[in-house]
């Protein structure tokens, strides 16, 4: 279900490293909890983000969500293509629908999230 | 499931998208059993009704329904109804969920003279079949000759063998019924029409399509789009004000027809968003650099793949391609007045 190379926030991000790259989205518990996806906001490449600011908002036909960044970092690239597209947010929220790249200040910032197994334990209480 | 006027409600069943577009294509299933049901009888029933509704009851022949409300004596609606004339002296008024225990209080304090009022809400479940499809799928399961009961025109008969009331109406602009039924029959009855509907797409929908499928259509929803601080002529609702003179006298006829002539001086209007963005519910509404308001429903429409919003504006500019804002998030995002209703079924 959720990746296990991935690294996991309260707020629902995932972040895939790779090198000092952080790829970022929300996860597929989140998707479901917004239903049908139609809009969504990224920032601009080149911002700089703390650990929890805030970096875009993704609507449901229904909900408003803010995206909050998981780490610290620059935002490097966006999944422009994705605004385009924000439905693919519901079809595959670990892949194709990423949402910012950012370069991490602090690599080992990963430490305080979840790993794919905690966050699995995580979403079932808070199902509950 | 949501809390909802005191009830627990699927805001979706398969996916918001997928209902609405199947109510819009083929047909979609509601409970509704929320709504709130009155019956009004006795010699005096008409003439009380007459006094506490806007639109012209007297109008409407046995098996006939109309949309109406409760205006109070500014003009403002205490509620948006719909009235059924089952006989002569007997009606039934079906009102919103959440002022069930308002709308008693108002219309008891009204005086029904020579007439009974009273709460049957809760001896009515309330299923609506709505969509393209909804006549084809209901016809196998009831006697009644649907063919024969026209838009607004309801009948009492069976379906599936439950003794009801098969009403043409709905709250989603498509062609569709609904269905009042006590509750011992609701559950059977839904599981009938899934059913019997499954192989022409029939499927459950919930509060989310309800809303979204509504705003196309221009349809109102209290406490949103109107309440006690709207006229019905700023509502847009001077359609359902009678002037009759057979109708005579009612809550807040002064009023609403003094705007009637003259107009009002503020106007709901529908609009689109010409920016990037949903403009909410509760939105600030900025025409120039003057607030004027804010977003009294606002959505993504799935049908129209477009967001769409309904606001109070300036009667002088609240005509169509007027220009405005709506703040989401900060920043001013642009709007345009459109024709409504936004969606209209094929006829």
């Amino acid at each position: 279900m959720y990746p296990e190379e991935f690294r996991y926030s309260k707020d629902h991000e995932w972040i895939g490293v790779d090198g000092d790259r952080g790829r970022i989205g929300i996860t597929d518990y989140a998707q479901k909890q917004l239903g049908d996806v139609v809009f969504l906001e990224l920032p601009e490449v080149g911002r700089t983000l703390a650990a929890g600011d805030q970096f875009g908002t993704v609507e449901s036909v229904k909900a408003v969500s803010e995206l909050y960044s998981p780490v610290a970092g620059e935002v490097v690239e966006i999944n422009s293509a994705l605004a385009a597209k924000p439905e693919a947010i519901n079809q595959d929220p670990h892949g194709e629908a990423w949402m910012i790249v950012v370069r991490l200040k602090d690599p080992a910032a990963l430490d305080g999230l979840m790993d794919a197994k905690a966050y699995g334990a995580f979403v079932e209480s808070e199902a509950r | 499931m949501v809390p909802f006027g005191g009830w627990e409600m699927p805001v979706e069943y398969s996916g918001l998208i997928a209902e609405h577009m199947a109510v819009r294509e083929k047909a979609g299933l509601f409970d509704v059993s929320h709504m709130g049901e009155f019956e009004v009888e006795g010699r005096g029933a008409l003439g009380f009704l007459e006094r506490v509704t806007a639109n012209h009851v007297g109008k409407l022949v046995p098996g006939q329904a109309q949309y109406s409300a409760l205006p109070d004596e500014r003009g403002c609606p205490i509620d948006d109804v719909i009235v059924y004339r089952r006989a002569e002296e007997r009606f039934l008024v079906v009102v919103n969920a959440a002022n069930i225990d308002k709308d008693l209080a108002w219309l008891q304090s009204q005086g029904p003279n020579g007439c009974t009022l009273r709460d049957r809400s809760d001896e009515f479940a309330l299923i609506a079949l709505q969509g393209p499809k909804a006549e084809e799928i209901l016809r196998p399961l009831t006697p009644i000759d649907l063919a024969s009961v026209a838009f607004y025109r309801f009948a009492e008969g069976e379906v599936a063998g439950a003794p009801l009331i098969v009403a043409r109406t709905g709250y989603t602009g498509e062609d569709g019924f609904e269905l009042f039924v006590a509750p011992e029959h609701a559950e059977a009855l839904w599981t009938a029409l899934l059913e019997a509907g499954g192989p022409q797409g029939l499927v459950p929908a919930g509060l989310g399509a309800r809303d979204t499928l509504r705003l196309e259509a221009r349809m109102l929803l209290y406490g949103n789009d109107m309440d006690e601080t709207t006229t019905l002529i700023e509502a847009g609702l001077g359609w359902i004000v009678s002037l009759d003179e057979h109708k005579g006298e009612f809550n807040g006829r002064a009023v609403l027809a003094e705007q009637k002539a003259s107009g009002a001086p503020r106007k709901l209007a529908g609009f689109e968003v010409v920016g990037r963005g949903i403009a909410r519910h509760g939105y600030k509404v900025v025409l120039g650099d003057e607030a004027v308001g804010e977003v009294t429903s606002g959505s993504y429409a799935p049908f129209l793949r477009k967001n769409i919003g309904l606001c109070y504006l300036p009667a002088p500019r609240a005509a169509a391609g007027t220009e405005f804002d709506v703040e989401i998030r900060g920043h001013r995002v642009a709007a345009r007045v459109v024709p409504t209703p936004f969606y209209k079924r094929p006829r």
